[in-house]
């Protein structure tokens, strides 16, 4: 037997178990990202923790739109939702540890799963202009609500404590030290942890697609009469993903309160929810790897563009009005120039990927 | 004179219509039959530039019409009646037959909707209605109503008789026949019920799959029964 | 009794701004089937081309007739060379391409004319008019808002009822087809759909900004409400989007005066779902029921 026969054998389980294949290309993924962190300065620290949080909303975004076919312009909201959960849960807990910060997140998660259901559930009766009109009022909606409620800090927002490094086990800092030779700080911290939960956050997403449910759903998107008649339950499919989506953004907006440190409705505007849409239809509907893309033009193109704006003369504020009009314009051109549509273009996308797919097994 | 010379239609690959060539006279009725896919209607469509033409030409007294936006052809004096559900369901039969007049033959006389009315007086009795509140038989008598009030020279019917009883089918085709004496029209009737149709057509031409298979007058063609066994189906 | 009153009137003169919205969204929907999330964004900038005009001293009416008229451009423009291609294709398609085509406009303008608030005239006066010496709740103003938006209804009702031009219009949004073997220019008609709409949009634009102050996100919230009022009234229904819209900016009105303004846009969505779930053709529609 040759050596590279017999790893191959080594590594069946591993290959022929989705779960345990994904956790193993997340680990490596964790490694490499953890050295180019370790390795970057500041500003880029942040733009990645950034392009962290934005590409698991986007990423539970894509499983929304791609797979199960419904659109939510309410992203945004749900974003605030978490965000206010864990800011809420820091302020109760002072956020000095590691423990903090991960309850504060699961917090975010386990309310945003339950606003998921109770927006999903009506939402799962909707289909096109409807639903994207009722959850486009959501994004206008819940921010608001900041301002109804005093404990919720009115316009001036709230702050959001985050642990520093000093705070953080020393097993953690003696691993980032030996693998990066660089101390752990704030920064860097935000970084790691955005990435890490990215990875998790994927790895549970893609095996979520690639499992009965994920089935249900692209059934239940390509043509919803016959799925049912299929005997699958239509409404409950489209709440799972409506709910499955809600928790990212849970978490995308937890992340999110830890890396502005500031809580406030002013953040979470339309523009985020449509922002968020755009990296989605940018990146191509229905892919993990797409919202990935998505999301760091969404964390690196603001800076691109202002700075592109200022040296074009425009004030500071008018050049942080460039990166909408790109936005918008990505929107646009994506749906002028796949005549197909986004629809049509993904179908025929899905169709070619899973022919490939199965040419793989039957050699 | 209206006449159809060499027309070629496709839907993608598939080849509708095949070289499809024949004339029709002022005052006649000329039914066009064949079973169901023959090509019956693409040939309308065709002619009316719904369907892009491939090769071909359609000559209405001499002038080349193949190329013609569709919304011109009412304004040469050609009227396509789509079938039966050809309403506008949401308009009155009053808003239907204004429609209608609006883009009249070029230099004709406005037809006024009385005329209509006592041409079908069935419709005068309901014209406030919604054009979905009507039956089957009325809407059909609509559609021609709407129709003439464009003066065509040229009527090109599609499928009129369609899910209509046959009673009702017989006091279509009677008015119809009257309209080509009074009117002086040029009528293309397509038509799968092949006995009514042939019942008061001048002329008749058989359509399979996309090609004439026969051009005779009529009574000639009932009186084939081979022909009528292979094609028309009675 | 006297603030339910004030409520009251205050909720008119909102409503009747909702319902000239609502009514832009069902011309747009009615002609081809889309729903217009741009809507607000292009009142905005025509909004803003008639404050440029104020501000170099052109005449209140002038600027309005001039905003009206670049509605109607805009409106015209944006179907012909953004919409028609995508007319007729997968519903998802039309509702990114309008978000889009609203990020943009949004943005232009905010890179045009700054995202200041600016003030901007009323041709009439905005201060609570009085009955001998107790102050009502509605102005001059919110008089000339209702006023405008009625004349702009009957205008259409006219339009739509009375006229060759509105036949056609009315045949081509129904069925495009048969409209065009009738001699129609069907895609004539579809652009004015739009540029009408705009128009009216416009019309909206001018009275929301009148009197009070606007920046580039000054329409926002009326992207949302101006639909949830043409859904009340079933999108088809230019009287339904009417009704709808005072419906609307009534109860918006109560509840920003009762209960906390805040929580306004959040009872609009709990309107809007329970429409949709309950009576998904709208409050008045007779037709038959309509997939939502």
């Amino acid at each position: 037997m040759k050596l590279t026969e017999r790893l191959r054998s080594l590594t069946r389980p591993v290959r022929s178990v989705p779960l345990a294949r994904h956790l193993l290309v997340g680990l490596i993924a964790f490694l490499v990202v953890a050295a180019i962190i370790g390795s970057s300065s500041q500003y880029l620290q942040t733009r990645y923790a950034e392009m962290a949080f934005f590409a698991i909303a986007a990423g539970g975004l894509t499983v929304l739109t791609g797979l199960s076919g419904q659109l939510s312009l309410g992203h945004g909201a749900l974003m605030a939702v978490g965000a206010y959960a864990a800011t809420l849960v820091l302020e109760r807990t002072g956020g000095e540890t590691l423990a903090d910060v991960f309850v504060a997140l699961l917090v975010a998660i386990a309310v945003c799963a339950v606003v998921g259901v109770i927006v999903g559930v009506p939402a799962a009766r909707l289909h096109g202009p409807y639903i994207a009109g009722a959850t486009l009022t959501l994004a206008v909606a819940v921010p608001r609500l900041a301002n109804q409620w005093e404990f919720l800090g009115g316009e001036q927002g709230l702050q959001v404590p985050v642990p520093r490094a000093a705070e953080l086990p020393v097993w953690i800092q003696d691993l980032v030290w030996f693998f990066t030779a660089a101390e752990i700080d704030q920064y860097s911290f935000l970084a790691y942890l955005g990435w890490f939960l990215l990875i998790l956050a994927f790895v549970a997403l893609a095996n979520l697609s690639r499992s009965r449910i994920g089935r249900r759903w692209r059934a239940v998107r390509d043509d919803d009469v016959s799925a049912e008649l299929a005997g699958i339950h239509l409404g409950r499919a489209r709440v799972v993903a409506f709910t499955v989506s809600a928790m990212c953004a849970g978490l995308a907006g937890g992340l999110m309160a830890m890396n502005v440190r500031l809580t406030a409705p002013g953040a979470f505007t339309i523009t985020l929810s449509l922002t968020l849409l755009a990296a989605v239809v940018l990146g191509g509907l229905g892919s993990l790897t797409g919202a990935l893309i998505g999301a760091g033009v969404l964390a690196f193109l603001p800076h691109f563009a202002t700075d592109l704006g200022e040296s074009a003369g425009l004030s500071a504020t008018q050049a942080a009005e460039v990166t909408p009009v790109v936005y918008g314009l990505v929107l646009m051109l994506v749906i002028l120039l796949a005549p197909a549509g986004i629809v049509g273009s993904l179908r025929m996308f899905l169709a070619r990927s899973s022919l490939g797919q199965t040419k793989e097994k039957t050699t | 004179m209206f006449a159809v010379e060499d027309l070629s239609a496709a839907y993608g690959p598939v080849k509708a219509l095949n070289g499809v060539s024949f004339t029709a006279e002022r005052g006649q009725v000329t039914a066009v039959l064949g079973a169901n896919g023959a090509g019956k209607t693409t040939l309308l469509r065709t002619v009316s530039g719904l369907v892009r033409s491939t090769k071909g030409s359609v000559k209405l007294d001499g002038k080349d019409i193949t190329r013609t936006a569709t919304e011109k052809l009412t304004s040469y004096g050609l009227s396509h009646v789509p079938e039966g559900r050809g309403v506008i369901a949401e308009l009155t039969v009053v808003e239907n037959l204004r429609l209608g007049g609006l883009h009249r033959a070029t230099g004709s006389e406005p037809m006024s909707i009385e005329r209509v009315f006592e041409l079908f007086p069935r419709l005068g009795e309901r014209r406030e209605a919604t054009a979905h509140m009507l039956s089957g038989g009325e809407r059909q008598m609509l559609v021609i109503g709407r129709a003439l009030m464009a003066r065509p020279t040229v009527l090109l019917l599609d499928e009129p008789s369609l899910g209509l009883a046959p009673r009702v089918v017989a006091q279509i085709f009677d008015l119809l026949r009257g309209l080509v004496q009074t009117e002086e029209l040029t009528v293309v009737l397509v038509e799968q019920n092949a006995r009514s149709a042939l019942s008061i057509a001048d002329h008749g031409v058989v359509l399979n799959l996309g090609k004439v298979v026969a051009s005779a007058p009529a009574a000639e063609l009932a009186a084939d029964e081979q022909l009528r066994h292979a094609y028309l189906g009675f | 009794m006297q603030q339910f009153l004030d409520t009251t009137l205050g909720g008119l003169v909102l409503g009747a701004v909702y319902a000239a919205f609502a009514l832009a969204l069902c011309l747009i929907w009615r002609s081809t089937r889309i729903v217009n999330f741009a809507q607000a964004a292009m009142a905005m900038v025509t909004t803003y081309i008639a404050l440029s005009l104020i501000n170099v001293d052109v005449p209140y009416w002038v600027a309005f007739l001039a905003a009206i008229a670049a509605g109607f451009v805009l409106g015209a423009v944006i179907e012909r060379v953004i919409i028609r291609p995508v007319e007729g294709k997968a519903e998802l398609n039309a509702v990114i391409l309008t978000l889009g085509l609203f990020m943009v406009l949004h943005g232009l303008t905010a890179l045009v004319f700054g995202v200041q608030h600016r003030g901007f005239p009323a041709p009439v006066s905005t201060n609570a008019m009085t009955v001998g010496d107790t102050s009502i709740g509605i102005t001059p103003f919110g008089i000339l808002t209702i006023v405008v938006v009625a004349v702009v209804m009957a205008g259409l009702v006219v339009l739509f009822r009375f006229t060759d031009l509105g036949l056609r219009m009315r045949a081509s949004a129904f069925n495009g087809e048969v409209s065009r073997l009738l001699g129609v220019r069907v895609g004539r008609m579809l652009t004015l759909g739009w540029a009408l709409a705009a128009a009216v949009g416009a019309v909206a634009g001018m009275l929301i900004a009148g009197g009070d102050l606007v920046n580039p996100a000054f329409m926002d919230p009326f992207v949302i409400y101006g639909f949830i009022a043409a859904v009340l009234g079933g999108l088809d229904s230019p009287i339904g989007s009417v009704i709808g819209g005072l419906i609307l900016g009534l109860s918006l009105s109560y509840v920003t005066g009762y209960v906390g303004e805040h929580l306004a846009p959040l009872v609009a969505l709990g309107i809007l779902m329970l429409v949709l779930l309950v009576r998904p053709s709208g409050l008045f529609a007779a037709a038959a029921a309509r997939r939502v």
